[in-house]
């Protein structure tokens, strides 16, 4: 009570504000609520099983699957779901405390070809799946993070090399970083798409998966490659002396001495630079392809199900909004365990 | 007998679980000079904080010119405007020139218009000897000088009461002087102050009282006469030989 | 050296197979597809535009549609951006936490998904003109747009008006010196006059199946503003949040200590000092809006990529040319945000904090 009234009831100005902003609340939430989830319809498999007037959940239901692995054939789609598998114990690994980082970084590294195979079907004797038939979360993932694993090695080389003694290669590294970073991702993908199969010999063609990844690792790359910067601006001079007294070289006190630390040190930068490239996997939907957004936007326009636009859009928000949410939390845990950040 | 301006009754401050004032109990009189001396830790700054409200108590009372500081914000804002405050820190405003600093609060609180505020600043500015540095940003100025102008604009809201937070710790022993000698002139016009200070020549030649306060307790209260010759408490004792040794 | 020539042989193989292929299409190259009629309309512009305009036109076209929408939503996200920013340190414990809420939510679902929703959604589902929401009047939202009302100024008046600006301008100078609140009031009411005299404002209304007068805003363009500067909003609050937090504690107990009312002491002690933290980061998110604001694409509003990169590269097929001087146009509007941020950092953000 004495609560209430310190927070929301201290003075008139402060009483005026709270229920203001109560009444705006009521007046947006009651319905919405009603709308989603009182007088929904959860039951059915058409259309016309939604009668209440509420949100068509049944439309959900019914594509959710499609949602999920896009048009992969349905027989094949256990190979996305051992994929999925994977990666989660992958991410697993490096958040547990007692495995180290470089066991969890082995396991990662084999993991990811490990996926790419199994869900290509590529050497393996499973049926070949075509990548035009890959699609919704499961695209979105993969673009996501197959897109991370090209753009670290680069950023990686980017970082130090905007970080070089030699004028040439800090340079071009700067310029290069500095370029994808002023244009918009889409201009990016405009020009994987259209200007890559322009540059390869006639005949031969990329997969327009292979070049929308290659468009989303340089853009990635040149964000990540800031964000490593970071890290390596934070390491004191004295470990540089300190490794060159010990005898190493450039590549030995950088691969030994100097990314272990930066690299933890930029963990939570790392992790905010995967939300924002897991949003940004959305603007493939603008060349063409159906990630989660892309087929859900794309099966508004069936004809049986017309008029869902709030449906799609709100279960889109939702699962867009609990990963990156998560994603965020995790952020920030890592950020106050390791203190690094802290003072 | 006239009613006190600060009225400090049984107060009790708790930071978490630890106490840094235990039941304190001190009347300033109008015009009067009290200087507050003890060890570090012994909840010196927290007083002079609660006076101004600055620090909320957890138990007591706390009356400046009859106004309770329990009373809510009203009553918080209007002891604030009779009372002026001078940190350890300085606590200038870096982004605002000297002449800035000094107008902002006449302006804004006391609704002064910006040419009687200018007039204001200029005045206090030549009280406290630098009107030549109006124009400057603060870090532009010396320690002593920026601790000058936060002596001038505490004063330029006319207060009744001035309080000073060890206002020469931050500072190189050359400036020292010239800000113990703003304060001394300033305590030679009248003016009522509480000042924490470890600068016991400064309390030897204004203090009309010295408290001295250990563990968050009031150890010993006297004129400087009596405080420095015939100390009652032994922790007062051991106190001043440890400080008056240099 | 073999680094040097790998890379020299890498790019005359790669300028060989575009040769051939350019060639194989029957793509032309060089920059002269640039004054060629279009041949295509365009639904929104700022200046004069038909099918038989050049394509070169159209360029400008879409580059200003760029720089009007993001000019709009810089200016909506900076003012929601910092009103939410504050308000997370608001007495208020229920507005606080709005402001928490509306943050996690906003900047943690994709942008493009949220144009999306504002457009189909929202805008295109609105009620047809005859039964538009009527705000006082004066606008009207409905599935063709915000109408609004328009200035309309009468030949020459425009020398009249730039000329009462640049009065107004000028003592808006004196007066920040001086202080002279009186010469100020007047010049402005000489604005208000100027204005009255030589403008009118036509203000939209229903005539029949349709709004006249006024002028309309499209849906695409509303749904885009409202996204971007809403979206932004969300990180420049979080961005305020931290620059607020970055101030030290001492400045706020010395405005306490004077008195200072709360809303000055975050106007005229807080605010500027946060300014020192916020203005590099806010430069930054400023040039993401921008960037952004080409997911216009995705719904088909006019701007520089999606009549550029999209209707003309579909139409010349030039793929190297439009991409090169849509990414140079970025990159040089990336380049002047930065640096006039740099000079107002330099000469505002900075004050008294370099010595
Ligand atoms: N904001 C705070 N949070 C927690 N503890 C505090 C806080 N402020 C002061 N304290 C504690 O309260 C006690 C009294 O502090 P106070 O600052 O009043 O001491 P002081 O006598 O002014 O010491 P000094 O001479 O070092 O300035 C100290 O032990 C201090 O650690
Ligand atoms: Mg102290």
């Amino acid at each position: 009570m004495s609560w209430a009234r310190q927070n929301l009831f201290s003075g008139w100005g402060n009483t005026l504000t709270t229920v203001l902003i109560g009444f705006v609340l009521v007046w947006a939430l009651v319905p919405f609520l009603d709308w989603a989830v009182f007088s929904a319809d959860w039951v059915g498999s058409k259309r016309v099983d939604c009668n209440t007037g509420g949100a068509c959940w049944v439309y959900v239901i019914q594509r959710f699957d499609q949602f999920m692995y896009g048009f992969y054939p349905e027989a094949e789609r256990w190979r996305v779901d051992v994929g999925a598998v994977l990666l989660m114990i992958a991410l697993m690994l490096f958040f547990l405390p007692r495995v180290t980082g470089r066991l969890a970084l082995v396991f990662l590294l084999l993991a990811l070809p490990v996926g790419w195979i199994l869900l290509t079907g590529q050497g393996l004797g499973l049926p070949a799946v075509e990548t035009r038939l890959w699609g919704g979360m499961m695209l979105t993932v993969v673009l996501t993070v197959a897109g991370l694993a090209l753009a670290f090695p680069v950023a990686i080389l980017l970082a130090l090399g905007r970080r070089s003694s030699l004028p040439v290669v800090r340079i071009s590294c700067t310029a290069f970083i500095e370029l994808w970073r002023g244009v918009p991702l889409i201009t990016v993908l405009f020009m994987a798409s259209v200007m890559l199969p322009l540059f390869l010999p006639d005949g031969a063609s990329v997969d327009k998966l292979l070049r929308a990844l290659i468009g989303v690792s340089l853009f990635a790359g040149a964000y990540l490659a800031e964000v490593i910067r970071g890290g390596l601006q934070a390491i004191p001079r004295g470990q540089y002396e300190a490794a060159a007294a010990l005898g190493l070289g450039y590549w030995k006190t950088m691969i030994y001495v100097i990314l272990p630390q930066a690299l933890r040190h930029v963990i939570p930068g790392l992790i905010n630079t995967v939300i924002a490239l897991f949003k940004d996997t959305t603007l493939v939907l603008i060349i063409g392809m159906f990630d989660f957004l892309g087929i859900i936007q794309a099966s508004l326009n069936d004809q049986e199900w017309l008029g869902l636009a709030a449906e799609g859009y709100v279960f889109a928000a939702l699962v867009y909004w609990s990963i990156c949410f998560g994603l965020s939390r995790l952020s920030i845990n890592v950020e106050q365990r390791s203190g690094v950040y802290r003072g | 007998m006239a009613e006190p301006v600060i009225k400090v009754e049984q107060v009790h401050k708790w930071f978490g679980s630890h106490q840094a004032l235990a039941g304190i109990d001190l009347s300033v009189m109008a015009g009067e000079r009290i200087v507050v001396c003890g060890p570090s830790g012994s909840g010196k700054s927290t007083l002079v904080r609660c006076m101004n409200g600055l620090e909320t108590m957890n138990a007591g009372k706390i009356t400046v010119n009859q106004i309770d500081l329990a009373g809510g914000s009203a009553a918080v804002e209007q002891v604030r405007k009779s009372v002026g405050m001078v940190f350890q820190q300085f606590n200038l405003f870096p982004h605002l020139t000297v002449e800035e600093n000094l107008c902002l609060a006449p302006t804004r609180s006391l609704g002064l218009s910006q040419a009687n505020a200018q007039e204001r600043a200029r005045k206090y500015l030549e009280r406290v000897h630098i009107p030549e540095q109006a124009g400057k940003f603060p870090l532009q100025l010396s320690g002593g000088q920026q601790q000058r102008v936060a002596i001038a604009r505490a004063l330029c809201m006319e207060p009744q009461i001035m309080l000073f937070d060890e206002p020469t710790s931050a500072l190189d022993p050359e400036m020292i002087k010239e800000v113990l000698d703003v304060i001394a002139e300033l305590a030679a016009d009248g003016m009522t102050m509480v000042c924490v200070t470890h600068e016991m020549g400064l309390a030897r030649a204004m203090a009309d009282r010295i408290v001295f306060l250990d563990e968050g307790q009031i150890v010993e209260e006297a004129p400087p006469s009596e405080f420095f010759k015939a100390p009652k408490s032994d922790r007062t004792k051991q106190f001043l030989s440890r400080i008056l040794q240099h | 050296m073999v680094a040097v020539a790998v890379v020299i042989a890498g790019a005359v193989w790669l300028f060989g197979n575009t040769l051939d292929n350019l060639a194989n299409r029957g793509i032309a190259s060089g920059f002269s597809f640039l004054k060629s009629t279009a041949g295509f309309g365009i639904s929104t512009s700022l200046i004069d535009f038909s099918e038989a305009s050049s394509i070169g036109r159209a360029f400008w076209v879409g580059l200003l549609n760029t720089l009007l929408v993001s000019a709009i939503s810089v200016v909506l996200a900076t003012i929601l951006g910092f009103a939410i920013g504050i308000a997370r340190f608001s007495k208020n414990w229920l507005l606080g936490r709005v402001a928490t809420v509306y943050v996690e939510t906003l900047r943690n679902i994709p942008l493009l998904l949220q144009i999306f929703f504002w457009y189909f959604a929202v805008l295109r589902a609105l009620p047809g003109p005859r039964q538009s929401y009527d705000l006082a009047g004066w606008f009207f939202l409905n599935n063709r747009g915000f109408y609004i009302p328009k200035l309309e100024i009468i030949d020459g008046g425009g020398w009249v008006l730039l000329g009462a600006v640049v009065m107004a301008f000028l003592a808006f100078w004196q007066c920040r010196h001086k202080g002279i609140s009186r010469s100020c009031a007047g010049l402005a009411v000489l604005l208000f006059i100027s204005l009255l005299a030589v403008g009118s404002v036509s203000v939209p209304a229903l005539t029949g199946f349709n709004f006249t007068g006024g002028t309309v805003l499209s849906p695409e363009l509303v749904a885009l503003v409202i996204a971007l500067s809403s979206y932004t909003a969300a990180f420049i609050a979080e961005i305020v949040r931290a620059g607020v937090q970055s101030v030290p504690r001492g400045q706020i107990e010395a405005a306490d200590a004077l008195s200072l009312p709360d809303k000055d002491r975050m106007r005229f002690v807080v605010i500027p000092q946060a300014l020192r933290v916020i203005v590099p980061l806010l430069t930054n998110q400023y040039l993401n809006l921008t960037k952004n604001s080409s997911l216009a694409a995705a719904i088909a509003f006019p701007d520089l990529v999606s009549v550029f990169a999209g209707t003309v590269l579909n139409i010349t097929g030039q793929a190297i040319e439009i991409i090169g001087i849509t990414m140079a146009v970025y990159l040089t509007i990336s380049l002047t945000i930065a640096f006039s941020m740099n000079i107002f950092n330099r000469t505002t953000a900075m004050r008294g904090l370099s010595s």
